[in-house]
């Protein structure tokens, strides 16, 4: 027996005594019918090759470990960002379960949101009693200042009309009339978690701008000299939004975060609950349809979003999640653009201490060779950084990239001599991923939690930046933006080379010569 | 923290009466009479729990359950590790699920075992608006090619299958013809069936049924000599290792173990359950189905079972036992006296530390009960407990074996009610899930992730039993909890508060 209660022994333990491991083997061998070791054997061997490679991209119906999620996703990350904003999910329930675990298991935080839980009867008849039940018990229970709707596939399939059934809903006196219930349409189906982002914020804006779905009068842009922002879907939103609030401070901007949950996913142990936290207040949703001019970190989280802000006037800028110097350079020197405000000194010292750790350090990532997978931004933004610390994103993957954004990440390599060997796979999943780490393989490996089977299988070091990131904590504590963020991410990046370095050269007498002390 | 133990059970009623009245204000008027017929608190000799159960949560409330796809693809299909499972429709339910709930099993990923792996058909608006057979069916020619190992495909249907009109059950069918007779299983299991996970469970266990029994040549030979001794293990998902550490119990009393449901669990073993002599239960909410339905067809009998805590360990392996001739019930005994040690030196490690805490729990359709005496066997007392879908048999199991005069019950509990309960009856310990984690962990709550194990296990077996009483006393004994006020806040009567 090999369990004790003086060291209790944990499951990546206990099942390795010999009792389990010859249960386990008999267990194989009598019962489950296995495939000949040999067999197995060749097949893994096999799907490392270029044949296999072939077939796997030759792929039209099947798609295996993708990264992207579903619009509601993306929808309630949004919702959140608001002042005492509930997210109302109309649809069947099981799909918000995903959406609150999924957040949760994330941010190390709680996740509220609630759905309208259809079910078959919703299915013929449509769902709008549950609309309106929905509403008025979310409105009664939770007393949110504003409930932001969205929609499953199924509510999307059947053809759910969220303005009619808001309307009818309010007739019904599920809320009052005057009551905030914005909307977005978010089929599952067409595009991803930032296709989600994009309409939820949309509709946001929209409502506060464009009369309340007729309800009230529209605005009449009042241009002032405020900056309005939007972060995109981030799973660094926390540690970002603060960063970009640090930013505009020392630049002296007047600004208004547009979906800022960089406190809803980082509130304290205490003693008490906070369902809502911070957020952009309805006042300032409103009153950012004046705004002089609207920033986009990412810009595939606001395809539809900055038309409808430039119709209202204001100059839209949008980026592709800048890491890194030359990325936050634009954007700092684009808020000064709009602003006519100087970039102080202050900056410039945060700029130059990034320049100074990317020369301390950069000789460790030179010639590198990197893969990349994530968000179309993320990317993009990750992309920029490496060629800039002179390393090579050999491999750049988006699941939700389509060819628009290809060509965009090609315009970034052939920015550079170090792009010239580098490949771009918009619409490909990890399962592609993993052909190309078999039969282009690079040093390291960039992505999300996800990507450490691929670390196991071809043996490519994972270096988590991206979402969701499950196994390891609190990094969406940590900015990716702004100066300090391009020296997280360095830092991030090197600490998992020089751990390498340290693993490769650390066996006694064979390679420990170079276990150096000294790096 | 606790209140409780100073107050007389008449009073605790009285307390936890109050309790429900006051929740129940907050809704208007028509939810308040539906959620009143979910809310109790149990009585002495009664039945059941006196809630109802099983029917539609109420929209907007923030009830805790998932869907039928969850309870197929999550709980009963996605573990078989040597097929694999498509997730058919959108890529959202899918990824949601990705590698989550924590089903061990031994096996090359990718090759010949996929159950970390996300298969999905990605539906887009062009599937949607004109169907997705043909794509499903290239995908099963695509998934053959690049995954020759397969032993076999599940199709886990997402909301649109069933609105669109979709015939997987054709497409399977052709497809497994084509594949020499290769098992294919076409499960209806839309997230809009049912009222939660729990039709998923029920859709799962009958496409085995349909699928994979009724495809059974009648004379097949099996794979293995049968024995006197040959038993299966019906509803354990393998969560942290649990069905492994439950197994080898089993086979150390004498028994052999011939299939797994469904936790590194194959379909080999899904194919020779029908020559068990005895399926032991554990998981009865999701596995009674096929149960039920293996008596009947085969005669096989049926034994639920617990193996969390020694106590429930003891009565459990005695109770299978009884199925079977003096050598296994001698085994039984053999196996309780050889693990007596290692139990005593775990609750002497921990019952002095965990002695007269309480524990308010909310799990799936089994735990709710089934931990309570594990808790029992550390001296801890569980005052209020629930099931995100359970049926009544579950509140009448838990009413007659379990649960104690008093005892709070609140079925498909809403976020609100979680919170204001929690609130007022100060419990020690919470369980629950990942939702409701940070939830009581913010209000200075400790709390175990009750369903993942949060992310520690086994808890099933002696082994796990060690493990689950270290883990109880690091959450509720961690001096974390300590420094949630500021030594500056704190008032003389620390009052908890939830949102309002
Ligand atoms: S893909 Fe559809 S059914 Fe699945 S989680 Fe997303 S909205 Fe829900
Ligand atoms: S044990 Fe609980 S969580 Fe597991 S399948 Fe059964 S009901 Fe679900």
């Amino acid at each position: 027996m090999t369990q004790s209660a003086e060291h209790v022994l944990d499951h990546f333990e206990l099942f390795r005594g010999p009792e389990y491991q010859q249960m386990l083997a008999n267990k194989k061998k009598m019962f489950e019918n296995p495939r000949d070791p040999a067999e197995v054997e060749r097949i893994r061997e096999w799907a490392k090759t270029p044949e296999y490679r072939e077939k796997n991209f030759a792929r039209e119906a099947l798609t295996v470990n993708p990264a992207k999620a579903c619009q509601p996703l993306g929808a309630v990350f949004v919702a959140v960002g608001f002042e005492k904003t509930l997210p109302f999910v109309h649809g069947s329930q099981g799909c918000v379960a995903y959406y609150r675990s999924h957040l949760s298991r994330h941010f190390k935080e709680p996740s509220s949101c609630v759905s309208s839980s259809m079910t078959e009867d919703a299915a013929v008849f449509g769902g709008l009693n549950n609309m309106i039940d929905g509403l008025a018990n979310a409105y009664n229970m939770y007393k949110p200042k504003m409930i932001a709707v969205s929609t499953t596939c199924m509510a999307e399939v059947i053809g759910d009309d969220l303005n009619a059934f808001i309307k009818t809903s309010k007739e019904k006196g599920s809320v009052p009339a005057e009551y905030d219930v914005p909307f977005a349409h978010t089929p599952a189906f067409v595009g991803s978690h930032v296709t989600g982002y994009d309409n939820a914020m949309k509709g946001i804006l929209e409502h506060f701008w464009d009369g309340k779905a007729g309800t009230a009068p529209k605005l009449e842009r009042v241009p002032n000299e405020k900056i309005n922002f939007i972060g995109g879907f981030d799973g660094y939103t926390v540690g970002n939004i603060r960063e970009v609030k640090h930013i505009f401070e020392e630049m002296g901007i007047e600004y208004t975060i547009l979906g800022d949950n960089s406190n809803v996913f980082d509130t304290p142990t205490d003693g008490e609950f906070r369902m809502y936290d911070g957020g952009t207040t309805l006042e300032e949703a409103a009153n950012a349809v004046h705004a002089k001019a609207t920033i986009s970190m990412q810009h595939y989280c606001t395809e539809k979003t900055l038309p409808l802000i430039k119709n209202h006037g204001q100059e839209v800028v949008s980026f592709h999640h800048p890491v890194g110097v030359t990325g936050t350079d634009a954007f700092v020197m684009a808020l000064s653009r709009i602003t006519g405000k100087e970039i102080p000194e202050s900056i410039a010292l945060e700029r130059g201490r990034l320049v100074d750790a990317i020369a301390d350090s950069s000789a460790h990532i030179h010639g590198k060779k990197f893969a990349i997978y994530g968000d179309p931004d993320l990317c993009l933004g990750l992309a920029a950084f490496l060629l800039e610390l002179g390393a090579e994103p050999t491999h750049v993957l988006a699941t939700n990239g389509n060819k628009d954004w290809a060509e965009k990440v090609q315009a970034v390599f052939d920015s550079s001599p170090f792009g010239k060997n580098c490949h771009v796979y918009p619409g490909k999943d990890l399962w592609h991923m993993r052909s190309l780490l078999f039969t282009e393989p690079v040093d390291f490996l960039i992505g999300n939690t996800y990507g450490k089977y691929l670390e196991r299988d071809t043996g490519t070091p994972l270096i988590r930046i991206g979402f969701p990131i499950f196994d390891r904590h609190h990094k969406h504590r940590y900015p990716v933006w702004g100066y300090q963020g391009g020296l997280n991410v360095l830092v991030t990046i090197l600490d998992k080379i020089f751990d390498e370095i340290d693993r490769n050269t650390n066996v006694p007498a064979k390679s420990d010569y170079s276990f150096d002390i000294i790096r | 923290m606790s209140v409780i133990e100073k107050q007389s059970v008449a009073e605790i009623k009285a307390r936890n009466k109050e309790l429900i009245a006051e929740v129940l204000k907050v809704y208007p008027e028509k939810t308040a009479k539906r959620r009143a017929k979910h809310l109790n608190v149990h009585e002495n000799g009664k039945s059941d729990c006196g809630v109802k159960s099983n029917i539609k949560s109420i929209p907007g409330v923030m009830t805790i359950r998932g869907c039928a796809y969850a309870g197929s693809k999550g709980v009963v299909w996605g573990p078989i590790k040597d097929m694999i499972h498509i997730s058919h429709g959108p890529v959202g339910c899918g990824q949601y699920s990705w590698a989550a709930r924590r089903n061990y099993y031994i096996g090359t990923t990718g090759i010949d075992t996929f159950v970390t792996m996300q298969f999905t058909s990605d539906f887009q608006e062009k599937d949607i608006v004109f169907g997705g057979d043909k794509k499903l069916a290239k995908i099963m020619d695509e998934i053959q090619e690049l995954f020759p190992l397969n032993n076999g495909i599940t199709v886990q249907s997402e909301c649109p299958i069933g609105l669109i009109g979709d015939d997987i059950e054709a497409v399977s069918k052709v497809k497994s013809k084509e594949y020499d007779g290769k098992t294919i299983v076409p499960v209806r299991c839309e997230g809009f069936r049912g009222v939660s996970q729990s039709l998923g469970h029920h859709i799962a266990n009958d496409a085995i049924r349909d699928w994979v029994f009724d495809k059974l040549p009648a004379d097949a030979a099996p794979r293995f000599e049968p024995s006197d001794y040959d038993v299966a293990i019906i509803g354990d998902y393998n969560i942290g290792g649990d069905a492994w550490s439950s197994r080898i119990l089993l086979e150390e009393m004498g028994l052999r173990v011939i299939a797994q449901w469904s936790g590194d669990g194959s379909l080999a073993e899904l194919e020779a359950t029908p020559k068990a002599k005895l399926n032991v239960l554990h998981c009865y909410r999701s596995m009674n189905y096929i149960s039920r339905h293996m008596e009947e067809k085969y005669n096989i009998p049926w034994c639920e079972y617990n193996f969390f805590g020694p106590s429930k360990i003891a009565e459990s392996l005695r109770k299978i036992a009884s199925y079977f001739d003096d050598k296994i019930k001698e085994g039984a005994e053999r196996v309780i006296a050889k693990y007596q040690p290692l139990m005593d030196a775990v609750i002497a490690k921990y019952r002095p530390r965990l002695e007269g805490k309480t524990v308010m729990l909310f799990v799936g359709g089994l735990r709710p009960r089934h931990v309570i005496g594990a808790y029992e066997d550390l001296g801890m007392e569980v005052v209020g407990t629930g099931y995100e879908f359970g049926h009544n048999d579950d509140y009448q199991r838990t009413a007659q074996h379990y649960v104690k005069d008093g005892t709070l019950i609140y079925d498909d509990v809403t976020g609100y009610e979680f919170e204001k309960f929690v609130e007022k009856v100060q419990p020690d310990l919470v369980g629950s899930g990942i939702k409701e984690k940070y939830v009581f962990q913010k209000m200075g709550v400790p709390f175990r992730q009750m369903h993942s194990w949060d992310y520690s296990g086994p808890y099933h077996g002696y082994d796990g039993f060690a493990i689950f009483a270290r883990d109880m006393d690091m959450a509720i004994n961690s001096p974390v909890w300590k420094m949630a006020k500021a030594p500056w806040k704190q008032a003389p009567k620390p009052l908890l508060q939830a949102a309002e």
